[in-house]
């Protein structure tokens, strides 16, 4: 899914909006993300997951074509932690997805390891 | 102080003039149209943003960390989220604390 498409379903979903007010709010709502992680702040939504900066120290890189030693820069990088409803979601359908195939190949009489739903994280 | 779902729906009602309840609607649901994504096994493209990818592992040997029990950790499809170039560059002039 791209974000027209995301602007797509949300606009067919909030039909009482124009669909110029949606297509602007979800890119006032990537933009206010963008700019709290690029001020060094985090974002927190519940049951979405988190965003954060890790930070990379400065190391000793190479240029690839001439193998000349470069100095670079410390430096942030984003960072993603899905949250537990994302994660699980996400696991579950896949979960369901292995079994429905694992049905198949028993039609079929193939042999299959049997299926696990454990649940550690 | 972090962002919240709170912060972006005022931020929408300040600077849209949607309503306070439209602005808090249309941020629930941009979160959860991209989890149902995520849901059916498909990537989600954000551009100027970053993508969320999902990545299946294997199974794989694991232990409670309480009881030192060995139990395997079963086979499974997980959410990551690589980074945009144009969010990366910004990111990456952030001078702040070292974290």
């Amino acid at each position: 899914m791209t974000k027209s498409e995301l602007i797509d379903v949300l606009a067919a979903e909030q039909d009482h909006l124009p669909y110029k007010d949606v297509e602007e709010a979800v890119r006032k709502i990537l933009e206010r993300m963008s700019s709290a992680l690029a001020s060094g702040e985090r974002i927190e939504i519940r049951g979405f997951g988190s965003f954060s900066l890790h930070y990379r120290p400065p190391r000793i890189g190479r240029n690839p074509k001439t193998g000349e030693s470069v100095a670079l820069a410390g430096k942030h990088v984003p960072h993603f932690k899905p949250g537990k409803e994302l994660r699980d979601r996400v696991n579950q359908a896949f979960q369901r997805e292995r079994a429905a195939q694992l049905d198949v190949d028993h039609d079929d009489e193939a042999s299959a390891p049997p299926l696990q739903v454990a649940v550690s994280s | 102080m972090a962002l919240t779902k709170a912060d972006m729906a005022e931020h929408l009602f300040d600077e849209l003039g949607l309503n306070k309840r439209e602005a808090k609607d249309i941020v629930e649901m941009f979160f959860e149209e991209i989890r149902t994504a995520l849901e059916r096994g498909e990537q989600v493209k954000l551009s100027g943003f970053g993508n969320f990818d999902l990545r299946e592992k294997k199974e794989r040997p694991g232990r409670n960390p309480k009881t030192g029990e060995e139990i395997p950790i079963t086979a499974r499809r997980v959410v990551t989220f690589r980074p945009g170039q144009k969010l990366k560059s910004r990111v990456e002039a952030y001078a702040g604390n070292e974290r």
